[in-house]
């Protein structure tokens, strides 16, 4: 018999295709593990609506199941809506180390004109720093470049 | 058919069918990052049409892919807005502008409500769509207060689909009979108090109306929803069950 917590574990070792350094559970994108009978459901949750990595989770995941020998399935929720306060400050670090800006904690919600926040360019470290675009290589990410190091770089940004 | 699956095959084909509208950017916007973004904002708006073409599907026992690629014009209940052609830079800011500001009043409503996949729906867009209303805040203020020619273009674009919003705060007997559905004639206000703020301080004057086109919840759409619908469907409809 295979603990919840080994599950967890094993699935959470599945890493976001678009972003590969990270884990589904580094990104809060794993939800959790319930039983139904005699199946697992390892309920997994998209960042963002459109985003086109799910179905390759989900496939990556019920392939981990198969290898754990566990008879289950993976369910996608909606509800609670991911935010990146869900990732882990693991997560952040590796995010910092492979080039991306993590979410800065502040989250852009509320009246229709957001501020613009200033980030640290993670290969360089200074705080001069200008966004490019909202939008970035992938939904979850919009485009900076340091005014130091004259390098672009990406911001995993807060949702 | 229930009443729960005619709104919810609103709110989708309205995600759908700007989805397809954005994607037509793809490769063809003024700038490279501004390919991205609306790529981007596309495929926001399209995950929003599969989970909700996947919901109003499932009362019935079709499919997302059956609903989007085999249903005929007259079936599709979006907006007008969403379907006319794509125009200049500024026309689509325009629209992007009046459309997004609509969809995140009525998300933010949406999602307290009492249906869960719709309040599920709602609560993850409302957040993808206050990124795209700031996007085009920011586009509609620098364009009409930016050169003599794109202010010209800006103004063009707002006046051209001001006729055009009217639709989108039309109640009816489905949205008042129907609990878990938001009014939307309550949006308005607040729609037009968000609007008219970037439409001011964008310099453009607030455009005018007596005209207001309507009929797209009805089924009833502009010549362009065809020519539209031919460009989506074609593949699905030459090639039926066929995979990859």
């Amino acid at each position: 018999m295979v603990t919840d917590a080994a599950i967890l574990d094993a699935v959470g070792e599945v890493a976001d295709p678009e972003v590969p350094v990270l884990t589904i559970a580094d990104l809060g994108v794993l939800r959790g593990v319930r039983h139904e009978g005699d199946e697992v459901v390892v309920t997994i949750t998209p960042t963002y609506s459109g985003c086109p990595a799910m179905d390759l989770i989900r496939h990556e995941v019920e392939l981990t199941l198969q290898s754990l020998h566990v008879d289950g399935r993976v369910e996608t929720v909606l509800s609670p809506a991911w935010t990146t306060d869900w990732m882990s400050e693991a997560g952040k670090a590796k995010l910092t180390e492979y080039g991306i800006a993590p979410p800065t904690g502040r989250r852009a919600v509320g009246g229709p004109v957001m501020l613009s926040l200033t980030l640290r360019c993670p290969l360089c470290g200074s705080p001069d720093t200008s966004e490019l675009s909202r939008f970035g290589s992938t939904s979850c990410k919009s485009l900076w470049r340091c005014n130091s190091c004259r390098e672009p770089f990406d911001h995993f940004k807060a949702i | 058919m229930t009443d729960l699956f005619d709104y919810t095959l609103r709110l989708g084909d309205d995600a759908l069918i700007a989805a397809q509208r954005m994607a037509e950017w793809i490769a063809a916007a003024p700038q490279l990052e501004e390919d991205v973004a609306l790529g981007n904002i596309g495929l926001d708006q399209l995950g929003q049409a599969r989970t909700l073409l996947q919901y109003a599907g499932s009362m019935d026992g079709r499919t997302e892919d059956d609903l989007a690629y085999f249903r005929e014009e007259r079936e599709f209940r979006n907006l007008q807005l969403c379907e006319l052609p794509n125009g200049d830079f500024a026309h689509a800011m325009a629209r992007l502008l009046y459309f997004a500001t609509y969809q995140h009043l009525l998300y933010d409503e949406l999602r307290t409500g009492t249906d869960e996949t719709l309040a599920g729906v709602a609560g993850k867009a409302v957040k993808e769509v206050a990124y795209h209303v700031d996007h085009a805040t920011q586009w509609v203020i620098r364009l009409g207060d930016g050169t003599e020619e794109s202010h010209r273009r800006m103004q063009a674009g707002l006046d051209a689909l001001w006729p055009y919003t009217a639709e989108m705060f039309e109640s009816d007997e489905l949205v008042r009979r129907l609990p878990v559905a938001v009014d939307p004639a309550g949006l308005r206000d607040e729609w037009e108090r968000r609007v008219l703020a970037v439409i001011d301080e964008s310099t453009c004057s607030r455009p005018e109306s007596s005209y207001q086109h309507k009929g797209g919840r009805s089924g009833r759409h502009t010549e362009h929803m065809g020519y539209l619908l031919a460009e989506l469907q074609h593949v699905a409809r030459s090639h039926p069950g066929a995979t990859w």
